[in-house]
């Protein structure tokens, strides 16, 4: 059985990574020729490792589920991306990042980690530009910045509303080059749906052709991960709709330990459900908080249009309940602030799941033309998506499922507890703890791609040199291309009354009102079993139309879902286990008397990692203690 | 405005790159004014799912108009009526009841149909391979500041880097020309300083490759910028046929 061994570099915090860098082993260029490795996701992670891994000399293939590499959910990605640059002479540093994202992950993030993250950020600002992407400039040519939550620097660097799009070009390019040169072999149109092990090393994977539905055998010397979050366990979220665990997942049932699984990110601004045919939730930056004011009426079921109520009717209940800082508290605390209201019957919209974000006063005090040119072009976005005016109507916003901090267990190399198998990005656990700051998830992709991983694989490879590449033939490629082809088998030939998304809906429906932003214990004990008798009826009665031979884009979503079948109930067993608050994970049992989230450091300053032992038997419990050196654990306030 | 409405839709369907394609009439009842218009492609598959019949096969994945994988030809226009609008970002509220809605793949020889409303776009990757880069590998950037930019020029390279790659040009052009995708990226990477040491192999390389694919010239018609969801100019085609003019005059290649 795997061990959580961390591998943790010794000496001061700082020295860490220089020293590590300095003396970690290395593969020869003549030796990189001869070793393969397989990268699953394109995304910021992914292809900036595939980029940096091709320069190197090694032999990458890259594989992802879109038509192309540049089309990765990091794409979507609107804000920033943060750096410890101090180019505003504002007092940053590497140190004061670090310390940024430790707090405002509530200390569950590991200290080494986060401050390697910190300092490679810069190094990342420097390649983005070198590779010609168009950051926004001040009229003396050089980089702006601005500010973003749980920080008081401007450290975050930008593209307009396209940060995330900038980024990946940037890193598609640099993949693109690979490929010219012959290093890099991109696979798109591809799904990986087995890792297959051989003498518990990850030797390689099986992919399906995703157009002609051909199930392919893949060998590496090691695979590396990088298939971002699980966001859509909910159904409804701000992810991509093809953005799943299914990579992690089946890496999870090969023995790779599952990270703190319930750490889930909900935002609080997002356009609200409007209907059941709904299919995703767009967000709306946060940045709107600075001039909006977030009501709902003071009575319950009050129906009125908004400009019939009266002042002395409504309830600003976020300046009300924090007045220090209103408006503008922390994700967590105004998500769960709104679903609240929501609760007690006050929300407002057609479905009662929604909450006004008013720019009234601020059009009053400001004018409409200062607005637009703040936000003109999210509130037409807004006006698209909704077709109303929020210039004259207030926005509805709701929170929505955003992002995932849980994932992969990783060690300080980024490898699994399996052998040879890495994660990185958004599909390990790593950096966040248990809540994200904003603009550190683009931050941490590109780190892990091109900054860290290129050394820390190392490590492992050199011990590789020797092996020829585990050829295809092999039975153990054969035992698991014959797991996929039943497993495929099995989901076309239920031929149920329900199809793939009767079934996610409800999943999504039972993990949203059980482990969302509030949890319980009688809840989530309930939701564990709703979750399971769902997984048995879906197995019994999924409908997946058309053929496995073939394009059959329900077939990739049918496989999809059954993992997030099984994903749902380890979140729920992670969140039960969990009896604290912290960052995104709220149990209502530990609260303080103003009904606000309450650490246990005592009995929680750990890592949950879960162990998969069979579908029928229940998950074991690994604890990564977590030892603060450099940091001083408090609780946080916003009154 | 009613809040549902009923459509007659004429989809496209083709079973593989091999097969014959037709349209085939749908009657779409009950359509909420607030979906998007992928959002009313997945009810209608969901009913034909039901009803025992194969679902229409389309691309998509980000649905907030960043991603690019979606496309459809409606009524005549890559990605419907609306103007700079991806079709996920397209709802129906600009839809009229008892409308007839014509939903077609992009048409275009290096696009293939792969199956439905899904054409193969690779050809797009691989015009990028042929130079869509600046050949810099991993830390050996200096500092992003060592070298200021105009913001002017750092933000006319921005508006031509916001192009997704959908394809949209593509389908609009009468010859079905690339050329404001290429143009794109040339330009980008002109208007930059980091860009000009291959400034004159890049464009060769990526045309070649642009006429290679199949792709048909471009003859000035504008098709291509009044249907791109993100607005490029064509004044970067323009600037690539100086770039081009260019690199040809100075003898490389």
């Amino acid at each position: 059985m795997a061990t959580l061994d961390a591998k943790i570099p010794p000496g001061p915090l700082s020295d860490k990574w220089t020293k590590y860098r300095s003396t970690c082993k290395l593969v020869n260029p003549s030796n990189k020729r001869n070793i393969e490795v397989l990268i699953v996701g394109s995304g910021l992670a992914g292809a900036s490792a595939a980029a940096s891994l091709g320069e190197l000399g090694y032999r990458v293939k890259v594989f992802c589920f879109q038509d192309s590499a540049r089309r990765a959910h990091s794409i979507a990605a609107q804000g920033g991306i943060n750096a410890a640059k101090n180019y505003q002479n504002d007092g940053d540093s590497v140190y004061r990042l670090f310390y940024d994202t430790i707090k405002g992950g509530d200390y569950r993030a590991r200290e080494a980690n986060v401050y390697r993250l910190a300092e490679v950020s810069a190094s990342i600002i420097d390649q983005c530009v070198a590779q010609g992407v168009p950051f926004a400039r001040e009229y003396g040519g050089l980089l702006s910045n601005r500010s973003f939550g749980g920080t008081q620097v401007q450290r975050t660097f930008y593209a307009a509303g396209q940060t995330g799009q900038q980024l990946l070009l940037g890193a598609y390019s640099a993949l693109n080059r690979q490929v010219h040169l012959g290093n890099v072999q991109v696979f798109s149109r591809h799904e990986m749906l087995e890792l297959v092990l051989v003498d518990g090393k990850a030797r390689g994977i099986i992919a399906r052709d995703l157009e002609s539905g051909k199930i392919e055998r893949h060998s590496g010397h090691a695979v590396v991960l990088a298939s971002g979050g699980y966001g859509n366990v909910f159904f409804l979220s701000t992810n991509a709709m093809g953005s799943n665990v299914t990579a992690s997942w089946k890496a999870h049932k090969k023995g790779a330990f599952f990270g703190n699984p319930c750490f889930t990110q909900i935002h609080p601004t997002c356009i609200p459900v409007s209907g059941d045919y709904q299919s995703k939730l767009t967000l709306m930056s946060e940045s709107l908080r600075n001039d909006g004011r977030v009501w709902v009426p003071k009575a319950k079921g009050d129906k009125r249009h908004p400009a019939e109520i009266p002042d002395q009717e409504r309830d600003y209940y976020l300046e009300r309940r924090y007045p220090a800082f209103g408006n503008l508290v922390p994700r967590d605390v105004a998500s769960r602030a709104a679903k609240q209201v929501c609760d007690e019957g006050r929300g407002v919209g057609q479905s009662g799941l929604a909450v006004y974000l008013d720019f009234r006063d601020s059009i009053k005090r400001l004018g409409e033309p200062v607005i637009r040119e703040r936000y003109g072009n999210l509130f037409e976005m807004y006006e698209k998506i909704t077709g109303e005016n929020p210039y004259h109507i207030p926005m509805r916003i709701y929170p929505a499922v955003h992002y995932t901090m849980g994932g992969l267990w990783v060690d300080y190399n980024l490898m699994t507890t399996v052998p040879g198998l890495y994660a990185l990005g958004e599909c390990n656990f790593s950096d966040h703890g248990a809540n994200r700051l904003g603009a550190s998830a683009l931050m941490q992709g590109l780190a892990d791609g091109y900054f860290v991983l290129p050394y820390t694989i190392g490590e492992y490879l050199s011990g590789e040199i020797r092996n020829k590449p585990t050829s295809t033939d092999h039975p153990a490629f054969a035992d698991a291309e014959k797991e996929v082809h039943e497993r495929i088998s099995r989901l076309m030939s239920v031929n149920g009354k329900q199809t793939v998304d009767d079934f996610h809906k409800r999943l999504g429906n039972i993990m949203w009102n059980y482990c969302g932003m509030a949890r319980n214990e009688q809840g989530l004990t309930k939701a564990k079993n709703m979750v399971r008798e769902l997984r048995a009826e879906f197995w019994k009665d999924v409908r997946v139309p058309g053929a496995a031979a073939g394009l059959n884009p329900e077939l990739e979503k049918a496989g999809r879902v059954a993992d997030f079948l099984e994903l749902g109930e380890l979140m729920i067993e992670d969140a039960l286990t969990r009896k604290e608050s912290c960052g995104g994970h709220f149990r209502e049992e530990s609260q303080t008397e103003e009904g606000e989230a309450k650490r246990n450091d005592d009995d929680f300053a750990y890592v949950g990692a879960w162990e998969y032992k069979g579908s029928e038997t229940a998950p074991v419990l690994h604890k990564e203690e977590l030892k603060f050196e450099e940091v001083h654990l408090t609780q946080r306030s916003y009154k | 405005m009613s809040e549902t409405i009923n459509l007659t839709l004429k989809v496209w369907r083709q079973a593989d790159a091999g097969s014959e394609g037709r349209f085939v009439i749908y009657d779409m009842q009950g359509v909420s004014t607030h979906m998007s218009f992928l959002e009313m492609m997945d009810v209608l598959n969901e009913r034909l799912i039901k009803k025992g019949e194969e679902p229409v096969a389309f691309d998509h994945d980000c649905r907030e108009g960043i991603c690019g994988m979606c496309s459809m030809f409606i009524n005549g226009r890559a990605h419907g009526p609306m103007d700079a609008t991806t079709t996920c970002q397209l709802h129906m509220r600009h839809f009229k009841d008892g409308e007839t809605v014509v939903v077609e793949p992009w048409r275009a020889g290096p696009f293939p149909v792969i199956k439905d409303l899904v054409v193969d776009r690779s050809s797009f990757d691989r015009i990028m391979q042929a130079g869509g880069f600046i050949s810099v590998n991993t830390g050996n950037a200096p500092d992003a500041n060592a070298t200021p930019v105009p913001k002017a020029d750092a933000d006319e390279a921005f508006a031509a880097a916001a192009c997704i790659g959908c394809g949209a040009c593509v389908a609009a052009c009468k010859n079905a020309s690339a050329m404001l995708f290429v143009s794109a990226k040339v330009s980008q990477f002109a208007l930059l300083p980091q860009g000009q040491v291959e400034r004159t192999d890049r464009v060769q390389a990526m045309v070649r490759q642009h006429d290679l694919e199949g792709f048909g010239g471009c003859t000035n018609t504008g098709a291509c910028e009044a249907e791109c969801p993100k607005e490029i100019s064509i004044s970067h085609i323009a600037r690539m046929n100086r770039e081009y003019l260019f690199s040809i005059a100075k003898g490389d290649k």
